[in-house]
């Protein structure tokens, strides 16, 4: 796979389900080209094409096929360039433990953060608790290593990296530290952001932050 | 290959899913039903997170999330591949996998609980997401192809739960006239002996409902 590939991605700034994928194209050094949609206006009719299910992004478009849904492209990009930096681990079981925490980061943090960024009141007040135990439970992941893939970067700490970019805007709309809850997590977060990879590809965190206040604006939430 | 436990209740229709696809591997297993009402030692041992059923526990280890278990049996254990080869191919089976749970399941549910103004819309929904699966199904005897594959196992327990919703809500949703690929599929899949003999059935939900509950204790292969 190398020259002849034509590689979109249909993107949206500040998207941590783009970010995940951003994450996985770079690691792997893959080159190409970035859609942006502006999910603020009307749906292109490019990603109503290439996602008619769901209509949203991420879609990775790949030779002209579509793959969708963040964790399932980042997992199919390192199926199709298993040459170079795998991101899941070898060992059956290690993967499944991966899948498992990326899937509780969809199923159980990823909501818990909305309601600290997009909520307010009581809503947004049980949003914070929740979404520090639920991190914290993640944090117990790392044990000694300095990356949930171990010596390197991998699957889920590409799951839970744009979350990481997103703490600045979770802990300015909630008026909470979470470093002060989860020191472990923050330090595991600063050390990715050492990788020129990482911070190549995603916004800085202070821009994420401006990104949601203009899309809070513009969506009235 | 290890000692097998399953960790599961009877009437789940996620646990079934782990139990075919270690009998298609033809993989030894013992099966430990779960009181729901009061959660083993065991159970919330291995599965701290959740507390839900089904977990596998492989030489000790457990795994939990049906679909994370899926691919780790398909990992484990060679012959009867679940997944197919290609990447495009995986990932698209990956995506109509998590959409039967995410978008299936759920609709089906609100379909049932759904009153007045809202149960019309509802059904409309549920509809819409089985002919999403009818689509997938149509000219093919099984969504794996020739023969059953993941999407077959994450699917095949929904028929009866659809039938059951439907004579509890007193509605219907999956019409042999809207769903004729779909619907003949659920007769055959059904049917199939290591998948019938180890299914939730209609009746069993209905006795559960009713205030009755269904348990087994048994020793699978």
């Amino acid at each position: 796979m190398a020259n002849s590939d034509h590689i979109v991605l249909l993107d949206f700034s500040g998207s941590p389900f783009v970010m995940r994928v951003r994450l996985a194209l770079a690691a792997k050094g893959i080159e190409y080209q970035i859609k942006e949609e502006d999910l603020t206006q009307s749906k292109s009719s490019l990603l109503l094409k290439v996602n008619p299910v769901h209509k949203k992004i991420p879609v990775l478009i790949h030779n002209g096929k579509p793959v969708c849904e963040s964790l399932i492209i980042v997992e199919y990009i390192d199926e199709v360039w298993k040459d170079r930096c795998p991101l899941l681990p070898a060992d059956p079981y290690q993967r499944a433990k991966a899948k498992f925490w990326a899937d509780f980061i969809d199923k159980m943090v990823h909501p818990s953060s909305y309601k600290v960024w997009a909520a307010n009141g009581e809503v947004q007040e049980a949003g914070k608790k929740e979404f520090i135990d639920r991190i914290k439970m993640l944090e117990g992941e790392l044990k000694s290593n300095p990356y949930f893939g171990g010596e390197t970067l991998g699957f889920l700490d590409i799951a839970f990296l744009p979350l990481y970019y997103w703490f600045h805007t979770l802990e300015t709309f909630g008026k909470f530290s979470i470093e002060a809850e989860c020191p472990k997590l923050v330090a595991w977060g600063k050390r990715c952001m050492e990788e020129e990879f990482v911070c190549a590809s995603l916004p800085h965190p202070h821009k994420v932050y401006d990104l949601v206040v203009e899309y809070k604006k513009k969506m009235g939430i | 290959m290890g000692e097998v436990k399953v960790l599961g209740a009877s009437l789940s229709f996620f646990c079934c899913r782990v139990e075919w696809a270690l009998k298609l591997k033809g993989v030894a297993y013992e099966y430990l039903e779960e009181d729901l009402k009061n959660k083993s030692p065991m159970l919330l041992q291995s599965n701290p997170v959740h507390k839900k059923i089904p977990v596998l526990v492989h030489d000790g280890r457990p795994i939990a999330e049906s679909l994370v278990i899926l691919e780790y049996i398909d990992e484990a254990w060679k012959g009867y591949p679940l997944l197919p080869e290609d990447p495009s191919e995986r990932a698209k089976m990956r995506f109509w996998a998590r959409f039967t749970d995410e978008k299936c399941v759920l609709s089906a549910w609100a379909a049932c609980c759904a009153k007045g103004h809202e149960r019309e819309k509802a059904i409309e929904s549920a509809q819409e997401s089985l002919s999403f699966l009818e689509k997938q199904i149509e000219g093919k005897k099984f969504f794996g192809g020739e023969t059953m594959g993941l999407l077959d196992l994450m699917v095949g327990s929904l028929p009866n739960w659809i039938e059951f919703l439907e004579e509890h809500g007193g509605m219907k949703l999956l019409d042999e006239e809207k769903f004729p690929s779909l619907y003949e599929w659920a007769q055959k899949f059904i049917n199939i002996p290591i998948i019938s003999e180890r299914i939730p059935t209609k009746e069993g939900l209905i006795n559960y409902f009713q205030g009755g509950q269904n348990s087994r204790h048994t020793t699978g292969k």
